[in-house]
């Protein structure tokens, strides 16, 4: 019985305290997501644009971006955000470091998922396109990007995925999200146990849901028999 | 106006804290790749139930964030067990059953990829089902899954940074002592990415180099060579 009686004495606790501080967070998680994933997304577009169809400068320093933004972890672009510009005279603050930190790295790995999207679509259709007396821009709008959009789709969502679970990384530079508010209570009551299994579970719940629903995504994009549509 | 030589008066330090980094990746991807394996055989070959909890384990480890699951074992976990781990080995631990998660669905991406005939082939020729998967089918799926595999790499150099939150005196947490004490974050820090970015791509290079030695010539994947 001893047991029952702990857990109806934890409950309150639960109650109370966890699942409202975990609900607040989980709101600023959610934004910094819901703003991080169209910006990082059109950045990386405009950056995977570049680089397949820019002149050679533009390409060059399209990639020097992505080898930056890929090879440094995100933490320590964080702290560059947080702790470094300051230093330089630009003050940022907490959320909105970790929000262009987000940016800047979705940005880098979008690009390549759309560059190689981009580049799938064989040199061929854009002369077919242009023969059939499309500009190049034209060619480009209605002819490559519904392709390899489609194409790019996967891994752009695979980003989409880990950028739920990155975006816990804004807790480093004191922004209290659903990590950060887990932490807090973790410290604040002892009860490091209770707070991170609960808030492990938001976690998967959130990560879950979203797998389906991209993937939902991904059935209801795809055009049947064209081929990158169906994807293993 | 910016200080070189608190770059330079610590260099000893943080080359130390690179080393630090590199044997917490090595450690990391040396026990996912084993633990990867072995998931993957059981998902692949075991029963049913081993089959599930597989897939549980793989959708825990790549549902929750790295620093969800540094903190669990490290504050929780560990604790409640009433071991008391050090911090590195706390790392070393996520870190490698995170990978584990991760390699194994490469592992099995590249099985799944190898004809079954291979397997009854083998069978057939009196093998036992053991036989056939170490000297038919993972010799072959080892080789399949290095292009997916060398991702690994960058995979967990980035994430073993997040080990500075439980204090792993890595790469990062010793830029950010050196920091509290000399002041300097822009060009520390900016050194530690760059850091970061040469072992990411010096890695690379290795990796790419290991995959052109053990490739097979005209041995690829049925349809998957890029």
């Amino acid at each position: 019985m001893d047991i029952v009686q702990y857990i109806i004495d934890q409950i309150p606790f639960w109650t109370d305290i966890l699942l409202p501080a975990l609900v607040d967070g989980l709101w600023v998680t959610l934004q910094l997501v819901a703003l991080t994933a169209p910006f990082g997304f059109l950045l990386g577009f405009l950056i995977a644009v570049c680089r397949v169809y820019g002149p050679k400068p533009l390409q060059a320093l399209a990639k020097l971006y992505v080898i930056f933004f890929r090879g440094c972890p995100l933490l320590v672009l964080l702290f560059l955000l947080y702790f470094g510009l300051p230093s330089i005279g630009i003050v940022l603050g907490s959320y909105l470091s970790a929000l262009f930190g987000f940016i800047l790295c979705n940005s880098a790995y979008n690009s390549e998922y759309l560059r190689g999207g981009l580049q799938s679509i064989k040199g061929g259709q854009m002369l077919a396109a242009r023969s059939l007396g499309m500009t190049k821009i034209q060619a480009i709008l209605h002819v490559v990007i519904p392709q390899a959009f489609r194409r790019a789709l996967p891994g752009v969502s695979n980003e989409f995925i880990y950028l739920i679970k990155y975006s816990s990384l804004a807790y480093v530079v004191t922004v209290i999200e659903m990590t950060g508010a887990a932490k807090i209570i973790a410290t604040k009551y002892f009860a490091y146990f209770e707070a991170f299994a609960a808030v492990g579970i938001f976690y998967l719940i959130l990560v879950s849901f979203a797998t389906i629903a991209l993937g939902k995504l991904e059935k209801k994009l795809a055009i049947p028999g064209v081929s990158g549509s169906k994807q293993e | 106006m910016i200080d070189i030589s608190a770059l330079t008066n610590s260099a000893g330090y943080l080359l130390e804290g690179v080393l630090v980094t590199l044997l917490l990746v090595a450690l990391s991807l040396f026990i996912g790749f084993v633990c990867g394996i072995v998931l993957t055989m059981g998902q692949v070959y075991g029963p049913k139930v081993i089959k599930k909890l597989v897939g549980v384990y793989v959708w825990f480890f790549r549902g929750l964030p790295n620093i969800v699951l540094l903190f669990l074992f490290y504050f929780a976990l560990f604790p409640f067990m009433g071991l008391d781990v050090p911090a590195f080995f706390v790392a070393v631990t996520v870190l490698g059953m995170r990978s584990a998660a991760y390699q194994s669905q490469i592992f099995r991406g590249a099985i799944e990829s190898i004809a079954s005939g291979q397997m009854l082939a083998a069978r057939s020729l009196g093998m036992t089902k053991w036989q056939a998967i170490r000297s038919i089918i993972l010799p072959q799926t080892l080789r399949l899954s290095l292009p997916g595999w060398s991702n690994e790499y960058p995979v967990l150099l980035t994430d073993s940074s997040v080990a500075y939150v439980i204090g792993v005196a890595e790469l990062l947490t010793r830029t950010a002592q050196v920091i509290s004490r000399t002041g300097e974050p822009m060009l520390l820090y900016m050194s530690c990415a760059i850091m970061f970015i040469l072992l990411n791509y010096g890695g690379m290079m290795l990796i790419q180099f290991i995959e052109k030695k053990t490739h097979i010539p005209g041995l690829g994947p049925e349809g998957g060579e890029a």
